[in-house]
């Protein structure tokens, strides 16, 4: 069963982290990822740039409309995500908890809809 | 206006509130006990709780408040029609290994909380000494229910010890003693002490050492320190060989590869280590990988220790623990 972990956290908090702290979360990221590679749970992955970069398209009335942001403007925002291969739902929320960004964000566990 | 005498003499309310709080738990488990449901235990008592609040100002504090509940929601039960079976004696027995399981996961769960922020996690940590003490206290000459409670103790005299002041995960090892609760310690060695001498008496039979004994006496050992400035490395080797007999839990393995290290030195606990390699349980296991790394590292093999503590710190989900890991990883590259 595959379920996408959507990692929100604070954007700002994340800006004002010091050098030491950033890369520690980076270390920990990376260890991560190397943990569910070798587990072989890992389907993908990857780290967004802020929503400062991010473009939304949508289409009104026949014509595309681009709006510079992101689609939601929330306190936290998305900022990466993982694609897991487990057994069942608990198995995915382990992983979710052992996201570095669990203890002061949010990680968003949705299974995926096969199709 | 003030009057010290009358002022310090707690009220009917007061009374009725302590008397909840001291024994709501162990109520609702003899009403559940008969009726093999908690809800309308919890509902009688609730009831009966009310019934008392209402009375007591007027009447005054009976002489033994809790049976007075007890009679007032036994009746309610009855009134209720609601069936009933008190467990046989000799049901005891598988019952109670069960029981000792579930109080254990739920202290268990309520650990991954050190530094007790999460005030759920706390409560669950205080339920489950309670439910401990209470288990230990109705079965006073089953060992492993002593055992269980000495156990509990024993880690919960630690948890002030596991953080420094600055919030920092502290290992066992590296913990100053004297943060440990040293009353708590006294109490867990005094419940060792008697479940031994129950488990051990002529005739007692083998069966009753069991596994919380034992993991008793493993946290004793390492509770050596506080006298001796080091820990009992050879008890809690030996101590793990039949632990390991016992239950022949991986986990235990790996602990057991962690004490021969200190006792036998780095190499002979890395090839023990090597020897559980294969096995699927251990190997999302973050612990699995600390000790590792940690072996590794301190015989001078950095680089496969870094790799080992980036698999630790990948399973990691406490933020304290997993910082610790970071610096170790950072000290050994």
């Amino acid at each position: 069963m595959q379920y996408l972990l959507m990692i929100y956290s604070d954007e700002a908090a994340e800006a004002t982290m010091s050098e030491a702290d950033a890369q520690a979360e980076v270390a920990a990221y990376k260890a991560d990822a190397g943990a569910m590679a070798q587990a072989g749970v890992l389907v993908g992955g990857e780290r967004l740039r802020p929503t400062s970069d991010a473009t939304s398209v949508r289409i009104r009335g026949g014509k595309t409309e681009l709006l510079n942001g992101p689609y939601a403007d929330t306190r936290e925002q998305l900022g990466g995500y993982f694609m897991v291969e487990v057994p069942d739902l608990d198995a995915a929320l382990h992983w979710a908890a052992r996201c570095p960004t669990a203890p002061h964000g949010t990680i968003e566990v949705r299974p995926v809809w096969p199709m | 206006m003030k009057d010290a005498g009358l002022t310090t003499l707690p009220g009917p309310a007061a009374t009725a509130e302590a008397v909840a709080r001291r024994s709501r738990g162990k109520l609702v488990a003899m009403l559940g006990a008969r009726t093999r449901d908690l809800a309308p235990a919890e509902d009688a008592l609730a009831d009966a709780f009310a019934a008392a609040l209402a009375s007591w100002p007027q009447q005054g504090v009976p002489a033994n408040p809790e049976g007075q509940r007890l009679v007032r929601a036994k009746s309610r039960i009855r009134q209720a029609g609601i069936p009933f079976a008190v467990p046989a004696l000799a049901e005891l027995p598988a019952r109670l290994a069960a029981v000792l399981d579930a109080v254990y996961a739920c202290y268990a769960e309520a650990w991954c909380d050190p530094a007790g922020t999460d005030a759920r996690r706390t409560n669950l940590a205080d339920e489950a000494l309670w439910l401990a003490s209470l288990v230990a206290s109705l079965l006073p000459v089953e060992p492993e229910a002593l055992g269980l409670l000495s156990l509990m103790l024993h880690s919960h005299a630690r948890r002030a010890a596991r953080r420094d002041d600055a919030g920092r995960y502290v290992p066992l090892a590296a913990q100053d003693t004297r943060r440990w609760d040293a009353r708590m310690l006294a109490e867990a060695e005094r419940l060792l002490h008697r479940a031994a001498a129950l488990a051990l008496a002529p005739g007692a039979g083998l069966q009753r050492l069991g596994r919380f004994q034992l993991e008793a006496a493993i946290q004793s050992a390492h509770g050596a320190r506080r006298f001796t400035g080091v820990a009992d490395w050879p008890a809690i080797l030996a101590l793990y060989d039949a632990l390991l007999r016992l239950t022949a839990s991986p986990v235990v393995a790996l602990n057991r590869a962690v004490a021969l290290a200190e006792v036998a030195g780095p190499a002979a606990g890395l090839a023990a280590l090597d020897a559980l390699a294969g096995d699927a349980r251990l190997a999302d296991h973050q612990p699995t990988w600390a000790a590792r790394a940690d072996l590794l590292q301190r015989l001078g093999r950095g680089a496969e220790a870094v790799v080992a503590y980036d698999r630790a710190i990948g399973l990691e989900a406490d933020p304290a623990v997993r910082a610790f890991l970071l610096q170790r990883r950072a000290a050994s590259g």
